[in-house]
């Protein structure tokens, strides 16, 4: 399958300037793609918009030639967010949390590492990286065939960082899901990616 | 080299809280458990652990605002001498300061520059504000805003601004630059890096290690509670010279050193093993490491483990 972004522009409200300007990208469901951007580039704009969560002022976004907007149901293109405890609904236990995603295998959930005990507890109740394990493992649904992710490892250690990526690569691997990384670190972008796309403001 | 006076030594520090569970059980969670960390005049340690080990509560101990039921064990010396609660009182906000990690330290019913110059109306002092804001492109109309107004990234600003506005001797910085652009963390950084330069110590707060590596003098890896070890910034260039088993997992698990990671996770303080914390996922794990162990002196850094990596036993 082919994401592709053709001359997007957004920006938010009426009086803010353009984030992004006339803005085309395009990647294959079997490529993984590092993104690097000075800051205030748009880059969470960017892959708010190719998941759906906002709609360009001008331009479309297109799966495989068809507006992502008109996928009825589960979105193929799955966000994971930076910081996850702003993402996950604080009154749900994590176990329902998983239930928000699209039938998420046991594999997934055991290759991530997380533990049977931490699905009954609220999410005050468990740590950011364990927390995080779990909004990766809810956007590893049976239908996601994109993957953005959106410094996903920032607040995380080490060791956790380099367990998760770990597993990411292999997942998105074998069931050729395209994943688009945006990072600071360079070093890590060279260790997950297939392909470097550094963007420059275009206005 | 000349031996640098020691501004804050912090032995065998411990922190616990008090619960109830189930009605009136009283029980006590140990969160810190064996903490030790030194810092000299003009040099920069930074603390390194990951998220729920307990990094902030060392900051809150040192400055005495714990919560009630928390209780501090071990000893804080300050100066020369012993750091008692009423000079905690005295210090913290002179001579001590804290870049908190929360947002919420600021005063949400105070106007930014006043906040900050803490109702000095001089000209020094305004001076002195206008500069420190300029150079993190903060605007001079931020100062008549109230916290509210303002981004979470400029905030964090501001609240590092606090710590350059006087002249302390110890600057503690928890978790400083979350939120912020990767050229604006280079620049909070590079003024602790002076502060500590014109002979503050500093201490950071951080789970970034890499962060770190950049610009302290010396870092101590904290896992689940506990002070592994203490080596200087330079050690990290090679996993040989690390001294324990969790720094070198952490050194190999850097994207540029191979990026290998090994099984499970910290362990939850409730349910932490006895003896070393991290024995349960070492590969050198031995009936010994089950006893508590005692920090030593290897090869001009400390280490709380049974093995000997540098020899190979």
């Amino acid at each position: 399958m082919v994401l592709e972004a053709k001359n997007i522009s957004f920006r938010y409200g009426k009086e803010t300037s353009r984030i992004l300007n006339d803005f085309s990208f395009q990647m294959e469901s079997h490529e993984r793609v590092g993104i690097v951007a000075s800051s205030g580039f748009g880059k969470t704009t960017l892959c708010k918009i190719l998941s759906g969560y906002e709609e360009p002022d001008h331009g479309e976004v297109l799966l495989d030639g068809k507006a992502v907007s008109s996928y009825k149901g589960y979105c193929p293109v799955q966000m994971i967010w930076q910081h996850p405890e702003q993402v996950v609904n604080p009154r749900l236990r994590m176990r329902e949390v998983l239930n928000e995603g699209d039938e998420i295998e046991d594999r997934i959930i055991q290759g991530l590492g997380i533990e049977e005990d931490w699905k009954n507890r609220f999410p005050a109740e468990i740590s950011g990286g364990e927390m995080q394990r779990f909004c990766i493992a809810r956007a590893l649904g049976r239908r996601t065939r994109f993957l953005l992710a959106d410094e996903i490892s920032t607040m995380l250690d080490l060791i956790t960082q380099s367990q998760i990526w770990n597993f990411l690569i292999k997942e998105v691997e074998c069931r050729e899901i395209g994943l688009l990384a945006v990072s600071h670190s360079p070093a890590l972008l060279e260790r997950i990616c297939t392909r470097i796309c550094h963007l420059e403001k275009s206005c | 080299m000349e031996e640098k006076k020691i501004i804050l030594d912090i032995r065998n520090f411990s922190v616990s809280f008090h619960q109830y569970e189930k009605g009136f059980r009283k029980t006590e969670l140990a969160v810190i458990r064996n903490l030790d960390v030194t810092v000299h005049e003009g040099e920069m340690v930074a603390v390194v652990g990951s998220s729920g080990s307990g990094k902030s509560l060392l900051a809150h101990g040192i400055l005495g605002i714990l919560p009630y039921n928390a209780v501090m064990g071990g000893e804080l010396w300050y100066d020369g001498e012993l750091l008692t609660e009423e000079r905690k009182k005295a210090l913290r906000g002179n001579e001590i300061v804290l870049v908190p990690q929360s947002l919420a330290f600021l005063d949400p019913l105070m106007k930014i520059g006043s906040q900050i110059r803490r109702g000095k109306k001089d000209r020094e002092s305004r001076e002195k504000l206008d500069r420190i804001f300029a150079g993190y492109h903060l605007k001079k109309e931020v100062q008549e805003l109230y916290p509210f107004e303002l981004s979470g990234g400029m905030n964090r600003r501001v609240l590092v601004s606090t710590a350059l506005m006087g002249n302390p001797r110890l600057v503690i910085a928890d978790e400083p630059t979350p939120g912020l652009h990767m050229d604006l963390v280079r620049r909070v950084m590079s003024h602790f890096r002076e502060l500590a330069d014109e002979g503050a110590g500093v201490l950071l707060i951080t789970h970034d290690l890499e962060q770190a590596l950049e610009v302290a003098d010396r870092v101590v890896v904290f896992y689940a509670g506990t002070t592994v070890e203490d080596a200087a910034a330079s050690d990290f260039q090679s996993e040989k010279t690390l001294r324990h088993p969790y720094s070198r997992a952490l050194w190999r698990a850097l994207p540029q050193n191979g990026f290998q990671f090994i099984e499970g996770v910290q362990p939850y303080v409730k349910n932490l093993p006895v003896g070393c914390p991290f024995g349960p996922r070492c590969q050198f794990y031995t009936e010994a490491c089950k006893e508590e162990i005692q920090s030593r002196e290897v090869q001009g850094g400390k280490v709380r483990c049974t093995l000997d990596l540098h020899t190979g036993r």
